[in-house]
């Protein structure tokens, strides 16, 4: 069952580049990042794309395909008609490389400015925690990494200007993570809205969506966090406590 | 002369997976200067594939587990070929390895009260691996991605600079490691992916952490960056590799569709009453029950079936025979034309269940999950296809359990690319332990060994030059031949020759083949991309440079297995189908040699160490007597079996009646 699909792959790097037309083939029970490689084995063997466990785990080969954000691995050619054409085109928030690849390094940067997990005193092997209680953020870590969702985010997708100050909802989810972990002794609050710029979500939920690991990132992480920074800041019980010196507020912790 | 950056460590670590990861954190917190060179990019590597968990015997679950336990566990596992002292460093170093992770903040599931929960898993006595879900390897790899972020933070707060002790350099690939004119390692040399520039990274110190060699071969479970570099590495710097013979095949990966071949389909389908059937619609598996195991395996499809229920009062079904038998079987029925469609045989689960179609989602959840989203494969309504993968490399890197040092000053190796920990077989679960294990000793032996140079070696230009020659000469060459063409045969000859199924006629056959391919390795050629320098993201290039390093695992695979004619764990001939007391003393050892310019593999036998008297003694002797000669058992036991052997034909201990398998995936 193999037709002659036509394709459009962008080909460029980061001064300029264009949609160019491929004819290939396709065999039942392909996947997209399939077609990219037989044009890379027989058309085009310089054409550059990311990928590496092809099965959905590592979060490598994130593009858009006819404009949606997607694991070309995870994206099976049976879901287009035979006589569409497939446009794959790099991930648009972040610059280009060459090609489908592009420099994702903002995400590495904005890892590295989230505090560390810290557990306080606790010594290895003393740590009891309950199920129930590690669930919250084992859904978060399962996160792959592939930034679809900083892809998709609109505030800074075509939006350079925000990110400085803003670190997308990987890692304000990775934030939420670290403050629902039952182990965690820091208070990363007062940075999530100042450092790294949870009020800018309203909650669209489109993160979610593009999400292959099925993350509920809005409801389960961004939402809580903006709770928990509200109730930090406005908690009137808190608020006259401090007032009248009787109730100490906690350290917050300053970004890395 | 291209331009080369060069950056100066104390200890360069080549790998970014769970080992590579902990060994540079380790050689950080040894206050030394660390790259951590990465292949992809930070947090992709193949470690986060791992599925069922960390074998550590920390007795959370069952109390009476102990390293003890987990250590014999392990021999009986390698079939005792492994080097019982890095099997015992690892029974007794996991526990702390997986306490050391949580403190740094993952996530393992609990128990109910509190402790880490452990699950039961092929070839372990007791419930022993730590586990997150199906997804531990992830929970791994970001626990030390964030572990070295940790140190970086602090890095940052004291110098200003993320990286001043501890750079992740990713999407980098180390081509050559040089060595300075007394033979000791002084650096690596590679290319950056993005822009293919090259660096020369001046150390020390350099630890192996590249994994496994799974891309030579066509149908694999490893990705793209399993191409057997580190052990290439290490063979071009003089370093030996051990017993590379030993491959785990896996009876059950995905051969259909394409976008997954290789894919594992875990053991417990056939645990949970899916059957293997071939294009007749037959259960053939009765027709290839061994005379060995005629006694525990059901013979006809109606007491195979009530197994399931009463185990007591029936015979398993033959689906569940041991690992090669199964994948031997498989081939057989291929070869007599009775495959699927796709070169494998159906596994069905359809109609198997009593509660149908939802008790087959609610029993399989991640294989429901695999087939639906990835193959479109309604693993209810319809059969898969499955054929046997290549999942991993027992053989490796020769080091020194203690140190991992490597036979070459100043280079050690740690995780897959190592070799012994396994011995012929490794069982499932204790490969993320020994990342974490011997990731860590490796960067303690790293910084150790700086500390106790008197001089930094410098890096020769003769090096250099040299590195750079064979690095560009792909562009050099004209109208050679497509990488990727040369890649598919070197694939397809080891997949045929060199599989899970081996015989002498196919070896010598593949190793003729392999020459031919070395020839033609020789002389691939690539364009340079059309923008910058030419060499930028260029994935035929980097392929090209690959060829090198999977041809030399190749040939060192092909010419051990033609070596070693006995059959034992992940080595199977069918010239030679029993296993042998007397090869269970040899361990095979490769090294280059001849003419440096195109070395070939050679190979030599070397006596494996006799175990230590007190590890013995975990042991029953009627154990011991399946594994070992009348000369290596304890002195009591020798004279009962010498007096045995005056009745039996010969002393040799075939005994491929082993049951204790194996990875349990």
């Amino acid at each position: 069952m193999s037709y002659e699909a036509k394709f459009k792959v962008w080909r460029g790097d980061d001064g300029d580049g264009e949609l160019t037309d491929y004819t290939v083939e396709v065999n039942e029970g392909e996947v997209v990042l399939d077609i990219i490689h037989r044009l890379q084995a027989t058309q085009a063997p310089d054409l550059a794309v990311r990928w590496n466990c092809k099965a959905g785990k590592c979060g490598s080969c994130s593009a858009e395909i006819n404009g949606m954000p997607r694991l070309l691995c995870m994206t099976r050619m049976s879901t287009f008609a035979p006589d569409e054409t497939v446009t794959v085109t790099p991930v648009r928030t972040f610059p280009v490389i060459r090609d489908l690849v592009t420099d994702v390094s903002y995400n590495y940067e904005k890892a590295r400015q989230i505090p560390s997990f810290d557990p306080g005193d606790a010594k290895p092997g003393e740590l009891r925690m309950q199920q129930v209680d590690v669930e919250r953020s084992q859904e978060f870590r399962k996160c792959i990494e592939c930034f679809l969702c900083q892809n998709v985010c609109h505030v800074i997708r075509d939006h350079e200007e925000n990110k400085p100050e803003f670190s997308g909802p990987r890692f304000l989810m990775r934030i939420g993570e670290l403050e629902m972990h039952p182990a965690d002794v820091a208070d990363r609050r007062e940075i999530a809205a100042k450092d790294h710029g949870l009020g800018f979500c309203n909650i669209t939920k489109c993160c979610t969506e593009v999400c292959p690991e099925h993350i509920k990132i809005t409801d389960n992480a961004l939402i809580p966090m903006k709770e928990r920074v509200v109730g930090r800041k406005y908690d009137p019980v808190v608020w006259l406590g401090s007032k009248l010196g009787i109730v100490k507020k906690g350290q917050d912790t300053p970004s890395a | 002369m291209t331009e080369i950056e060069r950056h100066s460590y104390d200890v360069v670590v080549i790998g970014a997976g769970g080992a590579g990861l902990r060994a540079a954190i380790e050689a950080r917190l040894q206050g030394k200067k660390t790259a951590i060179i990465s292949k992809s990019l930070f947090g992709k590597a193949h470690t986060v594939m791992a599925e069922g968990g960390a074998a550590a015997a920390m007795g959370n679950v069952n109390a009476n587990d102990n390293w003890k336990v987990h250590f014999r566990d392990t021999m009986r596992g390698g079939k005792f070929m492994n080097s019982w002292r890095m099997a015992e460093l690892h029974a007794k170093e996991s526990p702390e390895r997986i306490w050391e992770l949580e403190h740094w903040g993952a996530l393992f599931d609990r128990t109910k009260d509190g402790k880490i929960s452990q699950r039961n898993f092929g070839g372990h006595e007791y419930p022993r691996l730590a586990h997150v879900g199906d997804r531990t390897g992830l929970e791994l790899i970001r626990t030390a991605q964030q572990k070295v972020v940790a140190l970086q933070q602090e890095d940052h707060a004291k110098h200003g600079d993320y990286e001043a002790r501890l750079k992740v350099w990713a999407e980098t690939t180390v081509t050559r490691l040089l060595k300075d004119a007394d033979g000791k390692i002084c650096g690596a040399f590679g290319y950056v992916r993005e822009t293919g520039k090259f660096v020369v990274f001046e150390a020390p110190a350099v630890v192996l952490a590249t994994g496994g060699i799974g891309k030579a071969f066509k149908v694999t479970s490893n990705s793209w960056e399993y191409t057997g570099d580190g052990h290439a590495l290490a063979l071009l710097a003089g370093g030996t590799l051990l017993n590379m013979e030993f491959v785990q095949f896996h009876p059950t990966g995905m051969v259909w569709p394409p976008s997954v071949k290789g894919i594992l389909v875990t053991e417990s389908v056939r645990g949970d009453r899916g059957v293997l059937r071939n294009s007749e619609g037959k259960r053939f598996m009765f027709d290839y029950i061994p005379e060995v195991f005629k006694d525990q395996y059901a013979t006809s499809e109606a007491e195979g079936d009530r197994w399931y229920d009463d185990p007591d009062n029936n015979r398993r079904p033959p689906e569940l025979l041991p690992r090669d038998e199964v994948a031997r079987a498989i081939n057989s029925e291929v070869k007599a034309g009775r495959g699927s469609p796709h070169g494998g045989v159906f596994l069905t689960v359809v109609d198997r269940m009593p509660g149908g179609a939802a008790e087959i989602v609610r029993r399989l959840p991640s294989m429901y999950h695999q087939f639906k989203e990835l193959a479109d494969v309604d693993i209810t309504k319809e059969a898969m296809e499955v054929g046997p993968t290549c999942h991993y490399v027992m053989g490796g890197v020769e080091v020194d359990p203690d140190t991992a040092a490597a036979r070459v000053p100043g280079l050690f190796a740690a995780g897959e690319v190592s070799g012994g920990m396994h011995g012929s077989n490794r069982l499932g679960g204790n490969s993320l332990s020994d990342l974490l294990v011997f990731g860590r000793r490796a960067g303690l032996g790293a910084s150790q060994y700086v500390e106790g140079l008197t001089a930094r070696p410098t890096v020769p230009d003769a090096e250099i030059e040299a590195a750079t020659a064979e690095a560009m000469a792909p562009f050099e060459r004209k109208d050679g031949e497509n990488p990727y063409t040369v890649h598919a045969e070197l694939q397809q000859t080891m997949n045929d020759l060199v599989g899970i199924i081996r015989k002498e006629e196919e070896l010598e056959r593949a190793l003729v083949a392999l020459g031919r391919l070395r020839e033609r390795v020789a002389k691939v050629s690539v364009e340079p991309v059309a923008v910058g320098d030419g060499r930028g993201y260029h994935p035929g290039w980097h392929l090209a440079l690959d060829l090198r390093n999977m041809l030399l695992v190749s040939e060192a695979v092909a010419k051990a297995a033609l070596e070693r004619q006995e059959s034992r764990g992940g080595h199977t001939r069918d010239d030679y189908p029993q296993m042998s007391a007397e090869w269970r003393k040899v361990n095979l050892v490769c090294s280059l040699a001849g003419d440096p310019s195109s070395p070939h593999v050679e190979l030599k036998r070397q006596p494996m160490t006799p175990m230590r008297d007190d590890l013995l003694e975990l042991f029953d002797n009627d154990e011991l007597k399946k594994y070992l000669t009348a000369e290596e058992l304890p002195a009591g036991l020798a004279e009962e079996v010498k007096a045995e052997d005056g009745e039996a034909d010969d002393g040799k201990a075939g005994d491929a009646a082993d049951e204790s398998e194996e990875d349990g995936r």
